[in-house]
């Protein structure tokens, strides 16, 4: 990075952190004055030390971690099953003629739908969570590898084979590097599908989890635990995105591309 | 016709395993109701007048919360990517709070807004605002600066720079976007009458299955699944003609 980029990126860094610590002086500001109660709208400062208080005592790591843990390993599940499927459909015409018609279908339909049906099947712990987190998150990462893999320039594939390249070496060093940008594309969408919908599975289920302790602080009408709970996963979700968008610059260093990702 | 059965013959397959697993007693048809049966509790829901009270329900808090979300969005996007100190001020902040999972924000609606429709109002709109916020900034950002140089060139005003060149140009990325916000909007809507409510489709879904009664609740399950899918599809058809004149 050159020196007037350097200075650009911590001018950047400025206005963002400053424009953030406005947002918390705001907070604090409308929440001591008499505009809002403080049921409504606790003080920042209140909500900070009951952060700072659960995490001292250990409860905090561990719903979070509880929470984490469910949203990424439904995310793990999505990513390399919604891979495979994805390469299969691009490179086998049954596997498409069987999977199409089940994604056209399946990718704009509402699958947090089908969260009372996991509970049917799979009960109220961690694997209908999962499970529940994995089929809502699935769907974007199959579209998207399958457009990938179909993408791959032809030419390449004809002369690595020519080259004496197994179906095997070709999928590891020529289909899958070749389709990574639209495979991390898909990720980007899945990731944060995964925390929305373990988190309502949590409200949903109860129990242990941020979802679960958020919806139970609200029912006490413990806003200051509520809020608690924003902060935190509003955190965890901040964290966790830009982690795979370091992921993917590290993994595309060799590519160019700007484009931005629509996710919710 | 014979393309559309064999494009969707999958389906049957499906449905045929769906028939065959729990008559033949390979699944526990307490688990997964046969097919059939699914399909007659759907019959029974349809010419129930009390569905269409809960789709009523979800669908006007649908239209309401999204509507508005477009609206404010699409307007707060162009404005960040038009005027400097806007951009300055707000943009940090929508980066922070746009990774921010939506679905955290059901108890802060029902401690604000109760268990009414207004909570699913504010819950959609308040999910959707960031998605169609930063498209619609990116979209904008993003319009050639050629084009805006000849517009002044030949004499616009910002203010018709803006509505004739900035605003057709960044639509597509902006009806993407959209689509993005419709389908997190189903989302939000389906969870949050789970959560707290007394009517809607989702509502109606969490009541049936805590009632045990798993045909009509799996036929509520595929009505609403189907729904979501129609929405999407009646949303392209509508984006390909608002977009038809640039081809």
């Amino acid at each position: 990075m050159s020196a007037s980029g350097l200075a650009g990126a911590s001018l950047r860094l400025l206005a963002a952190s400053g424009s953030v610590i406005a947002l918390l002086v705001g907070w604090e500001a409308l929440a001591r004055s008499d505009v809002v109660s403080d049921f409504l709208l606790p003080q920042f400062t209140v909500v900070a030390s009951r952060i700072a208080e659960d995490t001292l005592s250990g409860t905090l790591p561990v719903q979070l971690g509880l929470t984490l843990w469910r949203a990424l390993a439904g995310f793990a599940l999505a990513g390399v099953i919604g891979v495979g499927i994805g390469v299969m459909m691009a490179r086998n015409k049954a596997a498409a003629w069987f999977f199409d018609p089940i994604v056209s279908i399946g990718f704009p339909a509402p699958k947090i739908a089908f969260l009372p049906v996991f509970i049917l099947w799979f009960g109220l712990f961690d694997l209908s969570k999962i499970l529940m987190t994995a089929f809502a998150a699935i769907f974007p990462v199959i579209v998207a590898t399958a457009a990938g893999t179909e993408g791959v320039d032809k030419y390449i594939v004809w002369s690595a084979r020519n080259a004496g390249a197994s179906g095997r070496n070709i999928l590891y060093e020529i289909i899958l590097p070749a389709a990574l940008p639209q495979i991390i594309t898909g990720l980007q969408v899945a990731l944060p599908i995964s925390l929305i919908v373990t988190i309502v599975s949590e409200m949903v289920m109860g129990g242990e989890g941020l979802g679960g302790t958020m919806m139970v602080a609200a029912r006490f009408a413990d806003s200051v635990g509520v809020f608690a709970g924003i902060v935190q996963i509003a955190i965890a979700g901040y964290v966790l995105i830009k982690a795979i968008e370091l992921v993917r610059r590290r993994l595309l260093v060799w590519h160019q591309e700007t484009q931005q990702i629509a996710t919710f | 016709m014979t393309a559309f059965l064999w494009r969707y013959s999958p389906l049957f397959l499906i449905a045929a395993a769906w028939e065959i697993a729990p008559r033949s007693g390979m699944l526990d048809a307490a688990l997964l109701p046969p097919f059939s049966e699914v399909m007659a509790a759907m019959a029974r829901l349809i010419i129930d007048p009390g569905l269409y009270v809960h789709a009523a329900a979800s669908l006007m808090r649908e239209i309401a919360g999204l509507g508005l979300a477009v609206v404010v969005g699409v307007g707060l996007g162009i404005v960040m990517a038009w005027y400097a100190p806007v951009r300055i001020l707000v943009n940090p902040l929508v980066r922070c709070i746009y990774p921010m999972p939506k679905s955290a924000l059901i108890p802060v609606m029902i401690m604000w807004l109760g268990l009414g429709h207004l909570a699913k109002i504010g819950l959609i709109f308040m999910g959707c605002l960031l998605p169609v916020i930063v498209s619609s900034y990116n979209a904008a950002r993003g319009v050639e600066t050629v084009l805006i140089w000849s517009a002044q060139n030949a004499g616009a005003s910002r203010r018709e720079i803006l509505t004739e060149i900035v605003l057709p140009a960044s639509m597509p990325e902006i009806l993407s976007g959209v689509r993005t916000a419709l389908a997190l909007s189903f989302v939000l809507l389906v969870s949050s009458e789970f959560l707290m409510a007394r009517e809607g489709l989702g509502y109606m879904i969490a009541f049936l299955g805590e009632g045990g009664i798993y045909d009509a609740m799996f036929a509520t399950v595929l009505l609403v699944s189907g729904i979501g899918f129609a929405a999407d599809r009646a949303y392209l058809a509508f984006t390909r003609r608002a977009l038809a004149w640039r081809a």
